[in-house]
Formats: C-alpha cells, structure tokens, sequence
C-alpha cells in the first residue's frame, strides 16, 4: 500500500515537472506573475523591517533628561533617584552631575573650554541631571508629568511630541506595508487561479481521462499542486537575486545609515537570506493555492 | 448475477429536459447490451449515468455492486476502476504515445512499473497493435485509435465496458474490426453495454437491445431476438 502510495506520488511529480517544460509558453505567464509581486513583496518587506528597525533604534535613543535643582545635596539627589525608580515605566535611570556635562561639553567645544575651565562644583550654574530611559515611548509625557513633580526635579526635557510623531509615523509606514504585502499574497493568488485555469483549460482532456481511468481526486490535484509549487520557486528566482545584491548595493551605497547615524539600516547579512526564505514560501504558496485552486473547478461533477 | 440494476431512474437537466423517465433494467454478467434509439430519446443520458457522469434526478442506480446514485464526487473512482468506457472520439493523449495511453491507467492505479509493462503489451496484443506500440495517435488510423481507447478500457480487467457510440465516426469495415474486438472482449467475461445508432451492426451480431424513446424502454429485445423495426418507428 505505502509502495503504491509511494510509485503515484514519484509519478506526480515526475509528470508536473514535464508538464511546466511542455506547456512552457503559459508556465512563463504564471512564473512572470509570481516574479512580479515577490518583487514588490520583497520591497514592502525590506522597507517594513528597516521601519521597524528605525523604531527601535529610535526609541532605545530617547532619553528623559532631568535636570536637578541648582543647590540639590547628596541627600535630596537619592531622594529623586528613589521617586524615580517609584515610577513604573521607567527602564534605566543614570546620573550624569555638573561637572561631569562641563567635561562632556569642554571636549566637544574649544569656546566651552576657555569659558568652562575654572567653574568648579560651586560656580557652576550647570545642573545635575538624570538621564531616564522609559520602556514605553507611548507613554513618555505621562511619565515626564510625574518626574516633573518630583522634588527637588527642575526641569524635564525629552523632546516633546517630536518624538511619538517620528514613532507614529513609522508605526503608519509598517502597517502599510504590511498591508501591501498581504494585498498583493491576496491578488497574486487570484491571478495565479487564472493564469493556471487558462493552462488547466487546454489540459481539460486530459483530466477528463485521468479521471476516467479512475485516478482519485487527489491523484489528479498532486500534480498540479506540485506544478504550482514549481511556479512559484521559478518566479521566486529573480526576486531572490534582486534582493540579496539589491540591497547589499544599496546598504554599502548609503554606509549603512539614513539621515544620521542614529538611523541605521538592517545589516544585509542574515537578513537577505531571512527574505529570501519569506520570498520562497510566499511563492510556493500562492503557486500551489493558484493551482488547486484552478484544477477544482474541473473535478466536480 | 445483476451486474447492473437500474429501478425507477429518472433524469430531469437542468433546463427542463426530461432524458429519462421511470426506467427499470437490469444485466446480467457476461450479457452484451445495445442500446439504440434516434437522436434526443436518452441513450447518452443512459450510460452517462452508469458510469456517473450524470447523476439521476431520481432512482437507484446500482452498478458492479456501488450505488452510483449515491455516490459522492470526490469516490467516483472507485466506480471508474471497475469499468471502462470507450467514446466515439476515442479521448486519447495526443502527446502521448500508443504505450503511454494505455499504461495511464495503470500508472494512476500505482501498479509496478514491470506488471505495467506485461499487462499493457498483454492487451495491445488482444487488440492487435502491440507492434504500434511506440506511435502516437495522430500517426494512428481511427480505428486502431479506437482499438488503443479499448486496450486502455480493458486493460485493468474491469468488469463492465462502456461504449458510446464507437463505431460512430468509423467507416463499415472499420467498424466491424471495432466489433469483433469487443466481442472477443465480452467471450473473455466482460460484460459490455454499447450505445449506437449503426442497425447494421445490431441487426448482423444479434445482441440483446434495448430499444429507447423519449426517455423510456420502448422494447427489450432478448438474445437473437432483433427485428428491424426502425421504418415504424420514424416520427
């Protein structure tokens, strides 16, 4: 029985694998359908991951700045540091003090330098600060409202409302893109259906005898579920190529950034590969779902 | 034994035509069934049915043991493995050769490719073209193409053979050589039922038929029995 099973299977594909070659001419219509909307599949899906990316590098950026009061002690500075860590949505909390912020900005600025020089821990109108890290960027101004009532807390900076747009926006851009891919998984499968139901129909006959000769249902779908997924790796050839030296050109082209440093895209290395394989069984997919599909309407009666 | 029973069938289409009314018939094992009648009076419908192309409106419809009436789409080829059917325009592979024709049958069956080899060389020999095994139909008069749909009927050994109208686009000669094979087919045990509109040939081989109009059994003629009866009958 299993041997049986085995010899039918061997034989399905044998005859898919003739039948693309025999009936090249339409197999091509399908494979050119397919390679066409992996295409822009693997864009959608190159831009979303970076978006994503963006995001996260985005967020792991922001920081609340809080600036202590001028004449805090060490007292009241662990006092603010035991508010701070009260508060729930924050991550990380570090303390950067006033003499430290001079260094930074005597390094950074030869002007700094001369003016800054001679300030020392009680001349210094710098304040003390808490950079806090938040785990949610959604919730940022509800947290920079709390630490703002803190005592002994100045003032609270971290960007306002610049940074939750960026966020959104990014947020936007993801979702259209993945709206995009699954719209065109959804009509590439229609076209498919069609294509191949232009090919079933000058094979008709042939179903017709199989059929006839008492090949089961399944026995006759196999071959054409198989054809389907022969479709579909031959159309994800193209796109699979465009995107691993697509985008390794693009990633060397740009330095691996998009407008400063902070943003950077994804490392080409695993990610090509990881496309390609979404691009592979996407293709498979529509090609079988395309083929069984198309070779249903020919089995009932 | 009844290979084929039919009681109470009746065929209404879609569009209102009523193929077939209230029919009963029953055939034995080993029979050879014509059924004749002129153009429009069901005999299509009939062995459509039998062979569950068509479903019957109403009836029951039972064949080599499967209530074909009842039978569900996706099980149709269980009943397809215990019969073959022959057709007036033979419904051969063209791009496929004599060999690979009748092997299909076999092939979707899952039978070893050896056994498949024996049993198809078997049956072109019973028809007479194990030497054109290797050509294809186009390079085929029609009546070896008819002689190749045969093989291909036959070659799993089913029980009941089918045929519509397999003379129909062949010339006398041919059509004779068409029937000897048949009846060589039917001395081996298989029962055959075979519509046709060519009297000569009912009227030389004497079978027992059935004569059908508008959709009932207007005569059974038995074994032998045939009286051409066709100048009454026109209309």
């Amino acid at each position: 029985m299993s041997m049986r099973a085995i010899r039918i299977l061997s034989r399905n594909i044998r005859d898919s694998f003739k039948s693309v070659f025999r009936n090249f001419s339409l197999s091509l219509a399908s494979i050119s359908c397919i390679t066409i909307t992996l295409l822009v599949v693997a864009l959608s899906i190159v831009l979303s991951f970076n978006v994503n990316n963006f995001t996260k590098l985005v967020e792991k950026d922001v920081t609340i700045v809080t600036f202590l009061d001028v004449d805090i002690d060490e007292a009241g500075r662990e006092e603010v540091l035991t508010e701070l860590k009260k508060i729930n949505n924050i991550d990380k909390i570090s303390f950067e003090s006033k003499m430290e912020i001079a260094d930074e900005m005597m390094d950074a600025n030869e002007t700094y330098k001369n003016i800054m020089s001679d300030w020392d821990e009680e001349s210094s109108p710098l304040q003390d600060t808490y950079l806090v890290k938040v785990k949610d960027i959604e919730q940022i101004e509800k947290t920079a409202n709390q630490i703002k009532k803190i005592k002994g807390v100045n003032i609270v900076k971290y960007g306002e409302g610049m940074i939750e747009k960026l966020v959104s926006t990014f947020d936007l851009v993801n979702k259209v893109c993945y709206g995009i891919v699954l719209a065109l998984i959804i009509v590439t499968a229609f076209l498919i259906t069609n294509t191949i139901k232009i090919t079933i129909f000058s094979r008709k006959r042939e179903i017709e005898i199989m059929r006839l000769v008492g090949a089961s249902n399944i026995n006759i779908k196999i071959p054409f579920i198989f054809e389907g997924l022969f479709l579909g790796l031959l159309g994800s050839i193209i796109p699979i190529a465009v995107t691993i030296y697509g985008y390794k050109a693009i990633y060397t082209k740009m330095d691996g950034q998009v407008f400063s440093s902070i943003i950077k895209l994804v490392k080409p290395m695993p990610f090509v590969f990881e496309i390609s394989i979404i691009l592979v069984i996407i293709g498979m997919f529509v090609g079988m779902f395309g083929s069984w599909q198309a070779v249903r309407k020919y089995l009932k009666i | 034994m009844n290979l084929i029973v039919m009681q109470g069938v009746n065929k209404r289409y879609k569009n209102g035509v009523n193929a077939i009314q209230d029919l009963n018939l029953t055939i034995e094992k080993g029979e050879f069934v014509f059924v004749i009648g002129s153009t429009g009076c069901g005999k299509s419908t009939l062995i459509k049915m039998l062979y569950r192309e068509e479903k019957p409106t109403k009836g029951k419809i039972i064949v080599g043991g499967l209530n074909v009436a009842k039978l569900r789409n996706s099980k149709v080829y269980k009943l397809r493995r215990k019969i073959g059917v022959v057709f007036q325009d033979f419904k051969l592979l063209p791009k496929s050769t004599v060999f690979e024709n009748v092997a299909f049958a076999l092939e979707v069956l899952g039978l070893p490719k050896d056994e498949i080899y024996h049993k198809v060389i078997k049956v072109l020999e019973l028809v007479g073209l194990k030497h054109k095994a290797k050509n294809y139909p186009n390079q085929l008069s029609g009546g070896e193409q008819q002689r190749v749909a045969i093989a291909r009927a036959i070659v799993n050994g089913p029980k009941i053979l089918i045929c519509d109208e397999p003379t129909g686009n062949l010339d006398e000669n041919t059509s004779m050589e068409i029937m000897t094979v048949l009846e060589e087919i039917n001395k081996l045990g298989t029962t055959i039922i075979m519509v046709t509109h060519d009297r000569t040939i009912v009227k030389k081989l004497k079978k027992r038929t059935i004569l059908l109009d508008s959709g009932r059994i207007l005569k059974d003629y038995k074994k032998g029995k045939y009286v051409d009866e066709s100048n009454k009958n026109i209309k």
